[in-house]
């Protein structure tokens, strides 16, 4: 897109359209996102295997790499950070998790429910069995 | 070799579906002899076909959207002469074509009649609301319109080939799965929407990039037109829904072509999750159509009262809450499904709130002709007629938003009524309206007034004579989507609802009359200075029709009604601006890529439906060579000679300099005559 350059006021960028002088910079950058990603990925498989880790905090310590797993996504392959060039892909990111979370929360929220009346009858043990 | 395809896929011993098979060919094949005849071949090509030119693309969009109104108006007029005559009678259409026709009806009116309407209106008119020369991405642009042509095209050939679904316009399932539904009908469901549906995201992806990354110097969020906004807020939604719809069409393909178990009643499925994930898109779809109208609403009230938007800064509030909100409504569809007190309290909640949000643009509407010189031209009446239509519309949804209400409406004529209150009274009023004030500025002339009203009070009385003993009856226990009745009393209401129809089907005459008059006067309705309804956004600073790279120089904004201003400076300097320093303009170059990948995915869509593999992978593979030759396109766009632009610019200059002296001696002979 050479005519953005004519439009735009040189402030709001779009991921990938950087500036493209600090090429060496982003290899850098991309590197140590590599690294970091590597360790994480690494360290989750540690986590199921190793008996270092109490075995019900597994699940939590899974879901806890895989978030930072994705905060490094987000910020050395995707490059969405908090600088004043990045409002517009910031509020993507949050509208994005606002919708996605809505969603799942919300049917979770309804099929439950559902799912509840749909068992009334059944005694409370099997029903616990049901649910599980 | 051909699947499941034979010639008993032909509906021969059909007459209805038959004839019009024969009568749409002999049309089709017509049209297209014609074409080649009079060799408009290579102009339609080159200057349609291919075009990455937004208001042509704009132009397509709303030309398949109202074939496909009058294609699912037809199906209408066949659901209602049935129920008409099918009072303890059998009626003339069986079971399972009626079903087909109510399916056709909800999917055509909705998928390929609405939205290709709004997302042509959006294409035409948002780049040059915003002062620039075209969309962010514009080859994908024509890819969109393409696609969704492809769907489209399936709907279509389904009632040729095969059968179409019997299902309804969203296949809820048990009823839509391979063992309730063996036949063709929901896989040629599921295909167009699923081509239509990446169409659809694609032009959404689009819009959003285009309104957030490219606006002319000054053009900042607060100064950008109330429609600007809507079509900013309906593409983020499209953005943010479109997926759900194309996840949940792709689980219910895996249940019909693989044997899973997503919606099925047996090992672990549930049908509940289908309705549940259909509306959670299906909601956010209604306001992706609905606001969008709402932002031609907003520029038509403004411009044809003389004023300013009223509360425009709280308009963009509204429309942002309405954008955030209806995605938390969804359940409110299915209120009767068998969820506890607290889920259907809080959807019944919510679904009230977001009338809040509506309310507060009607009263900016009405404020906004308040004072004004208000000017009842063709689009103003639509406007008008919203208002009321709307209103009432929005008001039995507010009732059916009550679950214990609703529990006794639920799939009635009620529901059936409100809901046609609000996407005719809303949606097709709106881009009636639209249609008719940006007209000029896609052909260069206006729309001849009389038939136009003549169509705006057919249609009106006619939507509320159709539609109200609707209402009537959905209260009297009329379920909906009924072949036959069996109730002799509700044949009065259903005799004044057919007559409604007729009343629709001579506004849909004149709306037609219209248009050939306007073409065969169109000299005597030429908009010369293209500015033909003292219009106050930038799209009316172009000239009609807009040349190809709309502004020769970008414009410079500042503050909210940028034409306006530009405008009242002329008028109050007795001048235009200096001439400005032309320059060579780049523009994109046109590309057939859109048309190819349709091609091929139609033929893949047709092959999944018939269960022909080989030619399924064949339009795969195809589509992906097509896209592979247009990475490796070197040269993406041309250059506009600076000449060239400034002798297409200076007879835009040179008409509005004539329209500033017919002003200037109109106010001389004016306060001559108060002198003397």
């Amino acid at each position: 897109m050479s005519q953005a350059d004519d439009y735009d006021h040189g402030r709001d960028l779009a991921p990938g359209d950087e500036p493209e002088e600090s090429a060496g910079h982003w290899v850098r950058n991309y590197l140590i996102g590599l690294g970091f990603a590597s360790v994480l990925t690494a360290a989750s498989f540690w986590a199921v295997g190793a008996q270092l880790i109490w075995g019900p905090a597994i699940p939590v310590a899974i879901i806890v790499l895989a978030i930072a797993q994705m905060g490094v996504h987000l910020v050395f392959f995707l490059h969405v950070t908090t600088g004043p060039d990045n409002t517009n892909n910031v509020l993507a990111l949050a509208f994005g998790l606002l919708v996605v979370f809505l969603l799942i929360a919300g049917s979770v929220w309804i099929m439950g429910h559902l799912n509840q009346r749909m068992m009334q009858p059944m005694p409370m043990s099997q029903m616990l069995d049901m649910q599980r | 070799m051909f699947g499941k395809l034979s010639w008993s896929a032909i509906p021969l011993s059909e007459p209805i579906p038959l004839i019009t098979s024969i009568v749409v060919l002999l049309a089709l094949f017509g049209t297209l002899a014609l074409i080649t005849v009079k060799g408009w071949w290579p102009y339609l090509w080159q200057e349609w076909i291919t075009s990455v030119d937004h208001k042509r693309i704009g132009v397509m969009y709303c030309v398949l959207g109202l074939m496909m109104l009058i294609r699912g108006f037809s199906d209408a007029i066949l659901m209602r002469t049935q129920q008409a005559v099918a009072i303890n009678a059998p009626g003339y259409l069986p079971p399972e074509h009626y079903d087909q026709i109510f399916s056709a009806h909800g999917t055509i009116m909705i998928f390929f009649g609405a939205m290709p309407l709004i997302i042509g209106v959006i294409n035409f008119v948002v780049p040059l609301q915003l002062g620039v020369r075209d969309v962010a991405f514009p080859t994908f642009n024509n890819v969109s319109f393409w696609l969704t042509a492809s769907g489209a095209l399936l709907v279509n050939v389904s009632l040729f080939i095969g059968e179409f679904a019997r299902t309804g316009w969203l296949p809820y399932p048990p009823l839509s799965e391979a063992t309730y539904s063996p036949g063709v009908g929901v896989d040629y469901y599921l295909w167009a929407i699923q081509i239509s549906g990446i169409g659809t995201l694609i032009t959404g992806i689009n819009f959003v990039t285009t309104i957030l990354k490219m606006r002319c110097p000054g053009m900042t969020y607060l100064r950008m037109p109330m429609f600007t906004w809507t079509a900013f807020a309906a593409s983020l939604l499209i953005v943010a829904v479109f997926p759900i719809l194309t996840a949940t069409l792709a689980m219910l393909s895996l249940d019909r072509y693989f044997g899973f178990h997503f919606f099925t009643n047996d090992r672990g499925g549930n049908a509940m999750m289908f309705m549940n994930l259909i509306w959670a898109w299906g909601h956010p779809e209604v306001y992706i159509l609905v606001l969008p109208a709402f932002g031609i609403f907003s520029e038509i009230f403004s411009t044809f009262s003389g004023k300013p938007l009223f509360g425009y800064r709280s308009m963009v509030a509204a429309t942002l809450f309405i954008c955030v909100v209806s995605l938390m409504v969804w359940l409110h569809h299915f209120f009767t499904m068998g969820a506890g007190a607290a889920v259907n309290t809080a959807f019944g909640i919510s679904t009230s709130v977001i009338a809040v949000g509506t309310g507060v643009k009607v009263f900016n509407w009405i404020f906004t002709m308040y004072g004004g010189r208000v000017r009842m031209s063709v689009p103003m009446l639509w406007s008008l007629g919203f208002i009321f239509t709307f209103v009432i519309g929005g008001m039995t949804g507010v009732l059916l938003a009550v679950p214990p209400a609703d529990f006794l409406t639920h799939n009635s004529m009620f529901l059936v009524a409100h809901f046609h209150n609000v996407i005719v009274g809303g949606v097709i009023f709106g881009l009636f309206a639209g249609l008719i004030y940006w007209f000029p500025k896609a052909f260069g002339f206006r729309l001849h007034e009389g038939w136009g009203k003549a169509a705006f009070w057919f249609a009106f009385f006619g939507f509320w004579v159709t539609f109200a003993p609707l209402y009537v009856l959905g209260l009297e226990g009329m379920t909906r989507r009924l072949q036959h009745v069996n109730i002799p009393e509700w044949r009065p209401w259903l005799l004044i609802s057919l007559f409604g129809v007729a009343l629709i089907a001579i506004s849909v005459a004149c709306q037609i009359t219209q248009l050939v008059v306007s073409i065969r006067d169109r000299d005597k309705l030429r908009d010369d200075t293209g500015d033909p309804w003292d219009g106050r956004s930038l799209e009316w600073a172009t000239p009609s029709p807009a040349p190809f790279f709309n502004f020769a120089v970008l414009p410079s904004v500042e503050g909210e009604d940028a034409y306006w201003r530009i405008k009242e400076k002329a008028i109050e300097t007795q001048r235009l601006g200096p001439e400005p320093h032309y320059e060579p303009i780049d523009m994109p170059l046109n590309s057939p890529v859109g048309f190819f990948t349709a091609f091929f995915a139609s033929a893949t869509g047709f092959a999944l439906i018939w269960h022909i593999w080989w030619l399924a992978w064949a339009g795969i593979v195809g589509a992906f060579i097509g896209f592979v030759i247009f990475a490796w396109r070197d040269v993406h766009e041309y250059e506009v000679p600076a000449e060239k632009v400034a002798v297409i610019d200076r007879a835009r200059r040179a008409a509005r300099q004539a329209a500033l002296a017919r002003m200037e001696a109109r106010r001389e002979a004016l306060d001559g005559g108060v002198a003397s």
